[in-house]
């Protein structure tokens, strides 16, 4: 093996590699928070009384489920661009992300209102409470806890799934990497580094949930076990 | 609409979409039966392997992964075609999943297994082999499965580094016709056809060992 | 005084089962009413009638002037569930709220009081239960019998015209259910009108007014506490044979 390894080209672009991971982040944190809300919702529709609405969220979950984000967001760029939309890369690049987080979301949500027990739904019906304050108040909240690391894995894979938007040329780490690339010829050791980035910031997102589940679950806070 | 070539172009290419994924999860699921091994060892050395290993692939993007194997391995002297790159980071990178499947299943055999295995006077290894991982494996079948659709749709990345696969192919096609949507809707449905009788499948599997747990 | 509970010809069924036959009984306001018998007899479900759990097939049931028949709507479901309470025979405590935050729910959600308001009320109703240190635990901290005592006191917090017992102490040990069955005593010895369903014979032939042994989905024989040591029926000697 003759090759020697070069990182000199840090020096001069570790700006830009700063860059794309704040442009990373920006991306990943946009899409997980609306691709849970989006998912949540698609969540209740999934358990819902009318058949119709299960039916209909159902078929959207499979469909999404069932095929590559890439493909997805090819549609979606390519796809709107070409009947007159023109939209931003980024903003078809969040677009589609959330789409693809919505139904991740929606099955783990499902899944966690479905482990809340009957009784739990009885109860607070027998407390007067209005099915919106039981959705709300009684139901989602140890749905979301219990379900929660399951959670974090999906949008930690989220994370590292945006660099797919490097495909659609919108800004990130990744597309950062490969005009670096372009411009120094020093593939893999940029590579390297980007994928140490990546290992770093899921690091940094792990911690940072694991932060918010203190926050937003009080119970775990100061029991410290799972529901 | 598409043409006859085209589309034995994308059945084509469907070809290499299947193969790639089964290289994946064929020698993949062999090193993470590995790793899985490894990650409920009794030596903490390997412990730790197991763990680093799994918790670089799984923090790394597989796009970047496919970069790195392509460049990589042509540094390291191995004159490699795009779809040898490919598969060597598809099989690094299932396998760091298949372990941590796995080695939940492999923890999910209650410990009265293990105690039952030992009153029999089975050889540790014995145990292990013969009683826990045969069921470690069958508790985790569904999720098994289930990663077998996540590996089918992630061949796709193959066509950042120019494997001939279904995505590659149809985004050729998209830049000599300019028909986004319906060449990228075909494609979806090809995927969605190897995609859903997998997960299909997997909930089966589910079902059925709730029910045989309950 | 008029009665504050009437059944009258209720009849329920799963499907080819048919679980309530023409049950009619009354409960006088300020009394306490035990319904025993056998598992499958159709008591627990009475019960969950009363409080719309259950929609009944036929007949009709007055509860606090609210009337429930086969086509009741969730508007007339949410007025009845103002002043009936119920505590079940799993607690169903909400695992994520506090003890305190289990009681205040409904009450701020529900009656809209204010947060300091509910907060003075929910200490009161724990006091009442014998609970007031447990204010800030999970429920998962607490024993069964606490548990249950929380869930009266959740109940209780919303000032029901009536109560009722899903065999509240069936999950219990003996030695927990003691404490459960004194805080029922003290409500009922502080007018409360309650309805339960219960295997404690020497509690409801103690505590209750009036008791309704139920078979076979159908009211079997009804009357006072004296009932049980001189049963009419061979099925209710049998029964109260087999308790002790």
């Amino acid at each position: 093996m003759t090759y020697t390894f070069d990182f000199s080209f840090l020096a001069e672009y570790w700006p830009q590699l700063l860059k794309g991971l704040v442009q990373t982040a920006q991306l990943s944190l946009l899409s997980i928070i609306f691709g849970f809300l989006l998912g949540t919702l698609l969540a209740i529709g999934r358990t819902a009384q009318s058949k119709l609405l299960r039916r209909i969220c159902a078929i959207y979950v499979e469909a999404i489920r069932n095929t590559p984000l890439l493909v997805q967001m090819f549609m979606i760029y390519f796809g709107l661009a070409s009947v007159g939309f023109k939209l931003s890369a980024e903003f078809c690049a969040v677009l589609a992300i959330v789409i693809n987080v919505s139904s991740y979301t929606c099955e783990i949500m499902r899944a966690g209102i479905e482990s809340v027990r009957k009784g739990q739904r009885e109860a607070s019906d027998c407390l007067g409470l209005t099915w919106l304050q039981s959705l709300f108040l009684v139901v989602l909240p140890p749905a979301t806890e219990r379900v929660y690391p399951a959670l974090v894995s999906q949008f930690i894979l989220i994370m590292l799934a945006t660099s797919l938007v490097s495909q659609i040329s919108a800004e990130e780490l990744t597309s950062t990497a490969a005009r670096i690339d372009s411009m120094t010829f020093r593939s893999f050791e940029i590579y390297t580094v980007v994928a140490l980035i990546y290992i770093g910031l899921a690091f940094v997102f792990r911690l940072g949930f694991w932060a918010l589940s203190r926050l937003v679950f009080p119970r775990l806070r100061r029991l410290g076990t799972p529901l | 609409m598409l043409t006859t070539f085209q589309m034995q172009a994308l059945l084509t290419a469907a070809v290499w979409t299947a193969g790639l994924s089964l290289i994946a999860f064929v020698l993949g699921g062999a090193v993470g039966l590995l790793i899985a091994v490894m990650r409920v060892s009794a030596n903490r050395v390997l412990r730790g392997i197991a763990f680093t290993y799994i918790q670089i692939v799984q923090g790394t993007p597989l796009l970047v992964m496919m970069m790195l194997a392509f460049f990589g391995l042509s540094i390291l002297g191995f004159d490699l075609t795009p779809f040898a790159a490919a598969s060597f980071a598809m099989v690094i990178y299932s396998s760091a999943y298949f372990g941590e499947i796995w080695r939940g299943g492999i923890l999910a055999v209650p410990k009265t297994q293990w105690e039952a295995a030992e009153c029999l006077a089975l050889h540790p290894v014995q145990r292990f082999w013969l009683v826990i991982i045969p069921q470690g494996l069958r508790i985790s079948t569904p999720p098994t499965v289930g990663f077998m659709v996540q590996i089918v749709k992630n061949t796709s990345l193959a066509s950042v580094i120019g494997v001939a696969e279904l995505t590659y192919t149809s985004k050729l096609i998209n830049n000599s016709t300019f028909q986004p949507f319906i060449i990228f809707s075909v494609v979806a449905v090809l995927y969605f056809c190897m995609c859903y009788p997998l997960a299909w499948w997997s909930r089966k599997l589910e079902d059925k060992l709730n029910v045989a747990h309950r | 005084m008029s009665p504050i509970v009437k059944l009258n010809n209720v009849s329920k069924s799963f499907g080819s089962l048919h679980v309530l036959q023409g049950v009619s009984f009354d409960v006088a306001a300020g009394s306490v009413v035990a319904i025993i018998g056998r598992s499958g007899s159709g008591k627990s479900t009475a019960l969950r009638c009363i409080n719309g759990l259950e929609k009944i097939n036929s007949g009709e049931i007055t509860v606090c002037n609210h009337h429930l028949h086969h086509d009741v709507t969730r508007a007339q479901l949410r007025a009845l569930h103002l002043d009936v309470g119920i505590v079940f025979q799993s607690y169903n405590l909400f695992p994520h709220l506090t003890v305190g935050q289990n009681i205040m729910l409904a009450p701020r959600w529900v009656r809209k009081q204010s947060k300091s308001e509910a907060h003075e009320h929910a200490a009161e109703v724990l006091r009442k239960v014998g609970l007031a240190e447990k204010f800030d635990a999970y429920p998962e901290q607490l024993s069964g019998g606490q548990q249950q005592r929380v869930a009266i006191a959740r109940s209780l917090a919303m000032e029901p015209k009536l109560m009722l017992f899903d065999e509240v102490t069936s999950a219990l040990d003996p030695e927990l259910t003691g404490e459960v069955l004194k805080v029922m005593e003290s409500l009922a010895r502080d007018g409360m009108t309650m309805v339960l369903v219960t295997h404690e014979m020497a509690f409801a032939k103690g505590v209750a007014d009036k008791i309704v042994f139920m078979h076979q989905g159908r009211v079997w024989e009804e009357g006072g506490g004296e009932m049980l040591s001189a049963p009419q029926t061979p099925e209710l000697r049998q029964f109260v044979g087999n308790g002790l």
